[in-house]
């Protein structure tokens, strides 16, 4: 164990791989001093956890009615969080939710930030009219408020827990493609990437092998930071019934038939929404703390 | 109750204002010509009168209202009505029997949805001057088949009949259009009351006019706002912000029961709740299964719990309180007959379809309930949830698996379902018959179709009664509708309101009687 | 190719000519329009095509359920829908650039009228939010600046990753349930009582169509204060987002600004602490800041869309996602258009008033 940190902490690498897993140990080891960062973190795993073994955890069938059951008070008859108006465990379907909510950010996240990369990478490399175009359709996409955008695609695309996906993704690209291209202008003009044109490689080469690979640090932390915003928009869409549909499981969708019986039975509403809350709130620290870590210059501060 | 008040006063309404509250976007125009739905029909039944009228005290009676008296020639051909004398509309214009016809041309002419109401009758815009005539005091209307003349005079009740005043909206005519741009935001009638303002979706006020015929209006004002939640409403009516709900849910209800300050009233309305098969879609179109999924809704489980003091059971196409009504229910969940039915007709496991709704909460919990107990008897169903037109448009055009839908009868007669339901002379694609439900998810009505036209012109009204009964037990055991609930209205009051009669199923709320 | 792409980066990378200061203020207004011609035209284009390609049908909006196939088509034609496609877009254009949006299918109002009429709700509970968010905002994002590290720096980043982690409308639910259901504290959804809001209609001359503005000029003040107590949650909700996004950005100006050499001398020629932070340094924060409170103002827009209909108030979000659900199309991308011009507005506001100020940007 000793031995390994010193091959992780030796000031002179021997090899790459050397370098860059020492860098990522020195990064764990600021991490780890950041008690909120921690705690996003354990949070984020246990969601992860939930998600994996949703059926061993859940005590009961998600979506299996049972009328006779129906809108029992927390802690009632072995329902820890309550029943909902279909006699439905509220805690079991919270449980299976946390596959949903995972299932929305994973797809968002290999999508909408691969596409912003292409756009910002390209725009901020090409310059000239290439930027202009792109960077106006960038605009006009930042132009529209998300949400509204996004209710607008689902509206298009009808109901659902993908077009929601897509309808997300298609809405939150623009920023990726702002942080990458302003991340290429200043590459762009570097010593080593006007060696790698002396050697005669093309633009593509060039934009795909030594521009985005630059872009992707900061590209990645604002991936994590968005991912709350992401479960936020998924669960927007769901209470407004243009997400996931029944009878599924999804937080969004529990908190809007929850909303009937708000003032009554407290519990179907405010049960999912702390879901979504505690979720959110671990891909937020988690992402802060990775920002602290991976990008010098705020860490610096 | 001197000094510092709280943040929120215990608002009490005004005195001379009846504050309501209820879901009111579904108000499309307030002509009379083309108000269709709940809301705005409501709201037209206190602001004009038509020439016969239902008695709001005695449910199903036919009173004079413009009308002195009516009466029908021998043939059953020719309806004449004898206009009252001295009585305005709020413009202070006498109400004459030209007014009256030219309510009844504009709406044939302007074609808008309800049109058909009266076009039923033979009136079409080439012919309607001939057919419909004033003459000094007196007015004639002639109809191409001798209907049964209650089936006339129910249809005459309804607020498309509404007399409007002539003058008022020709002048505000624009480009020939019968102040039907004017009317679609304002009245012009010898109603109680007058539309004081109106903003879509958020409220309408309503004023007494002095001089109302039948003796002007107890409150001054009425004052609907657009709540839709029942869960806001409850709150609204236990602080005393409103006067009157419309629009709980079966919780909300249940919730107030305990307050001394609220009486919950509950009236049967005429919604029917229903599902439709495709029969164009297989294996829908197998009467077995059809007769598997009548015994796999949980008619009364629903009914006890999600539909609880929301909805009864009926399994005929007509509301109870329609002339020829039936009220035995014989379909209950039955997984095990279900699934012996379907093993029979070849689906010993089951099949997968959709079924689309209406994605308002109400629909959605029933579908959700009836997508539990079908996939009890193995028919695994995803749900279709979108906006209501879009539902709609896939129904109309025979796109849908199964649907979750809900009718309303357009007038207080029979014949306002029985010729939606159980009616369908052409079932081709190219018939497009969108109106008819029952061409609508395809379904060849057979022998009902005859039964139908016979019944709509049977004079003796015992004889109508029993045609109806028959046909509703054929429909309900061989057609390709489900008929599962008619809606129950609950109004939840503050004690001190009085009079307030919502109309049940036939007629519409009237507030004119209304005392605080 | 390779070729192409030099030439490419040569006209962008435009040397110092040194024009005229008037001709640069110039070409950037003339840029400055344009693009804001351009993404408008985009905006439009945008919401057109949605508006096609939806598979819902306008026309059964304006029919209802019982109508027959003549009364369809007749209504199909009114709506324009048997026009070619690319002139349908025109016509489109051409009206929006004129104001006309279109006409609602669910109101059967004009949208732009429509939209006139609910847009003061929005606003109001938009400029209550933004005040809720810079009052609590600034001093948290000051404080948190000038203590790094400290539990107070913690707490307010704490505080404000929370409001990050919140969807709005389940806050906005448990404020409903909390401060009026269980406490009876403020007023609750709508923007007056029922009885007031009848007051409001009849007995206040309308000026601005905000309440507490119209109110105060006529003096109602009862109305007013029914007003304030309804406003009050669901400001504070958005606002509490607001406060969230601007305490963090004060927070990171604030620490830039303070390690400049002008604190230091400050500090050094004995001025109280107190005014190094709250005067000078805060003045010179301000012009970013106002830039960062435009762009939080013009995420409250959105933020509107939940939280309005959560508290069931009348504005532009509340409008667009009834309309939505009616499959109303026309209101829909009317009230879209609306945000967004509002919010490239905002942004550009923020972007010129940046330029303008700040010497350091170029």
């Amino acid at each position: 164990m000793t031995t390994l940190t010193e091959w992780l902490r030796d000031p002179s690498p021997s090899s790459r791989a050397q370098a860059r897993l020492g860098q990522a140990w020195l990064g764990w080891l600021r991490f780890r001093r950041n008690p909120m960062a921690m705690l996003g973190a354990t949070i984020v795993v246990v969601l992860l956890l939930m998600a994996a073994f949703a059926p061993l955890i859940a005590p009961y069938d998600p979506i299996a009615q049972n009328l006779t059951e129906r809108l029992k008070a927390p802690l009632t008859d072995g329902y820890l969080m309550g029943t909902d108006e279909f006699g439905r465990d509220i805690f079991s379907r919270v449980v299976w939710g946390s596959r949903v909510t995972l299932y929305i950010v994973a797809l968002v996240a290999v999508t909408a930030p691969v596409f912003g990369l292409l756009i910002g990478t390209v725009a901020g490399y090409a310059g000239g009219w290439v930027d202009q175009i792109l960077m106006r359709i960038t605009d006009i996409f930042l132009a529209f408020p998300k949400l509204i955008l996004a209710l607008a695609l689902v509206a298009v695309l009808g109901p659902g827990i993908e077009n929601a996906v897509l309808a997300i993704a298609l809405t939150s690209w623009p920023p990726y493609a702002r942080v990458a291209r302003a991340e290429t202008l200043t590459v762009r003009n570097s010593d080593y990437i006007a060696a790698v044109q002396l050697q005669g490689s093309g633009p593509v080469r060039i934009v795909l092998g030594h521009v985005m690979p630059m872009c992707l640090s900061s590209v990645i932390i604002r991936v994590t930071l968005d991912m709350a915003g992401v479960i936020l928009t998924a669960a927007g869409l769901g209470f407004l019934g243009l997400g996931a549909q029944p009878p599924m499981a999804e937080w969004g969708m529990m908190i809007s038939s929850g909303r009937k019986f708000l003032f009554e039975q407290w519990w179907v509403a405010t049960m999912p929404g702390l879901a979504i809350f505690i979720v959110s709130l671990g891909f937020n620290l988690l992402g802060d703390g990775l920002r602290d870590v991976l990008d010098p210059r705020s860490a610096g501060k | 109750m001197l000094g510092a008040s709280p943040t929120v006063l215990a608002a009490a309404t005004p005195a001379d204002t009846l504050v309501l509250a209820d879901g009111i976007d579904d108000i499309v125009s307030l002509d009379p010509a083309e108000a269709f739905e709940f809301s705005g029909i409501d709201l037209l039944n206190n602001t004009y009168d038509s020439l016969v009228e239902l008695d709001p005290l005695k449910p199903g009676e036919l009173i004079p209202g413009l009308a002195e008296s009516w009466s029908v020639s021998d043939d059953g051909l020719t309806f004449t009505f004898k206009m009252k004398s001295g009585i305005t509309f709020a413009s202070g214009n006498p109400v004459r029997a030209e007014d009256a016809a030219w309510s009844l041309q504009r709406v044939v002419k302007l074609n808008k949805t309800p049109a058909f109401i009266l076009t039923q009758f033979g009136l079409t815009p080439e012919n309607v001057d001939e057919m419909v005539k004033a003459e000094g005091d007196t007015l004639t209307i002639k109809i191409d088949k001798p209907f049964a003349p209650s089936m006339f005079y129910n249809c005459m009740t309804a607020v498309v009949a509404s007399v409007v005043d002539k003058e008022t909206a020709m002048a505000n005519e624009v480009n020939g259009d019968f102040g039907y741009e004017w009317l679609k935001t304002n009245t012009a009638g010898t109603g109680a009351y007058v539309l004081r303002s109106y903003k879509p979706q958020d409220s309408y006020v309503l004023e007494a006019r002095p001089g109302y015929w039948r003796g002007d209006a107890k409150l001054k004002r009425v004052f609907m706002r657009h709540v839709p939640e029942g869960s806001a409403q409850r709150l609204l009516l236990e602080k005393g912000d409103i006067d009157v709900a419309r629009g709980l849910t079966p919780t909300d209800a249940q919730g107030l029961r305990g307050n001394a300050d609220v009486t919950i009233d509950s009236d049967m309305e005429g919604y029917i709740y229903y599902i439709a098969a495709n029969q164009k879609k297989d294996p829908l179109n197998n009467p077995k299964v059809l007769e598997a999924i009548r015994y796999l809704v949980d008619y009364q489980g629903m009914v006890d719990t999600v539909l609880k003091d929301q909805m009864i059971v009926q399994q005929g196409f007509l509301p109870r309180g329609y002339l020829g009504a039936i009220t035995d229910t014989p379909y209950h969940l039955d997984v095990a007959k279900a699934k012996a039915l379907l093993a029979e007709a070849g689906f010993p496991n089951g099949f997968e379809t959709t079924l689309s709704v209406r994605n308002d909460p109400l629909r959605m919990e029933m579908a959700q309930a009836i997508q539990n107990t079908l996939g009890q008897g193995g028919i695994k169903v995803t749900l279709k949830p979108g906006a209501g037109a879009e539902v709609l448009g896939d129904y109309r055009a025979r796109n849908h698996d199964l649907t979750l839908q809900s009718w309303g009868p357009d007038y207080p007669d029979p014949h306002t379902n029985a010729s939606t339901f159980a009616w369908n002379p052409d079932n081709s694609d190219a018939a497009k018959r969108t109106g008819v439900l029952a061409w609508r998810t395809a379904w060849d009505a057979g022998p009902l179709t005859k039964m139908v036209d016979d019944a709509v012109q049977e004079r003796d009204t015992e004889k109508r009664r029993a045609m109806y009964e028959e046909m509703q037990k054929i429909h309900r055991d061989t057609s390709a509708f489900v008929t599962m609930f008619q809606q129950i209205g609950v109004t939840a009051r503050r004690n001190n309101v009085g009079n307030l009669y919502t109309g049940g199923t036939t007629d519409q709320v009237t507030y004119w009687y209304v005392t605080k | 190719m390779r070729g192409a792409w030099h030439v490419l980066m040569a006209v962008t990378d435009t040397s110092p000519r040194a024009p005229s200061r008037l001709a640069r203020r110039l070409k950037t207004a003339i840029g400055l329009v344009l693009a804001l011609a351009a993404t408008f035209l985009g905006l439009l284009l945008v919401t057109f095509i949605i508006g096609r390609v939806v598979p819902i049908d306008p026309v059964l909006a304006v029919i209802g359920e019982r109508a027959t196939q003549e009364q369809y088509d007749a209504a199909y034609r009114a709506l324009g829908l048997d026009k070619p496609m690319w002139e349908q877009f025109w016509i489109y254009v051409v009206n929006a650039v004129q104001g006309d949006l279109g006409r609602s299918l669910l109101t059967r109002q004009p949208v732009a009228q429509d939209i006139a009429r609910v847009f003061p709700a929005t606003l109001e509970l938009a400029t209550i939010a933004t005040i809720f968010g810079v009052l609590a905002g600034i001093p948290a994002g000051v404080l948190a600046a000038t203590r790094p590290g400290s539990w107070v720096d913690q707490l307010v980043r704490f505080v404000g990753l929370m409001g990050y982690s919140m969807p709005v409308f389940w806050l906005g639910l448990m404020g409903l349930l909390l401060f009026y259901g269980m406490l009876d504290w403020v007023g609750g959804p709508g923007r007056l009582d029922a009885s007031y809001e009848m007051m409001f209609e009849f007995d206040v001359p309308r000026v601005t169509g905000m309440i507490l503005i119209d109110t105060a000029l006529s003096g109602k003040w009862d109305i007013f204060r029914n007003a304030l107590s309804h406003i009050v949650l669901p400001a504070a909700v958005l606002g509490y987002y607001s406060m969230a996004y601007i305490s963090r950005m004060t927070r990171s100006f604030m620490m830039n600004e303070l390690s400049q050499e002008y604190v230091t001398t400050a500090r050094v020629k004995g001025m109280p602490e107190w005014r190094v932070i709250w005067v000078h340094a805060l003045k010179n924060v301000m012009v970013p800041l106002i830039t960062v409170i435009a762009l939080s103002y013009a995420n409250l827009l959105e933020g509107s869309v939940l939280t309005e209909t959560v508290f069931a108030w009348p504005g532009l979000g509340l409008y667009i996602t009834n309309a939505l659900f009616s499959a109303d199309m026309p209101a829909v991308l009317g009230g879209t258009v609306v945000v967004g011009l509002v919010f490239v507005a905002l942004n550009m506001f923020s972007d010129v008033l940046y330029r303008l100020v700040d010497p350091r940007a170029k």
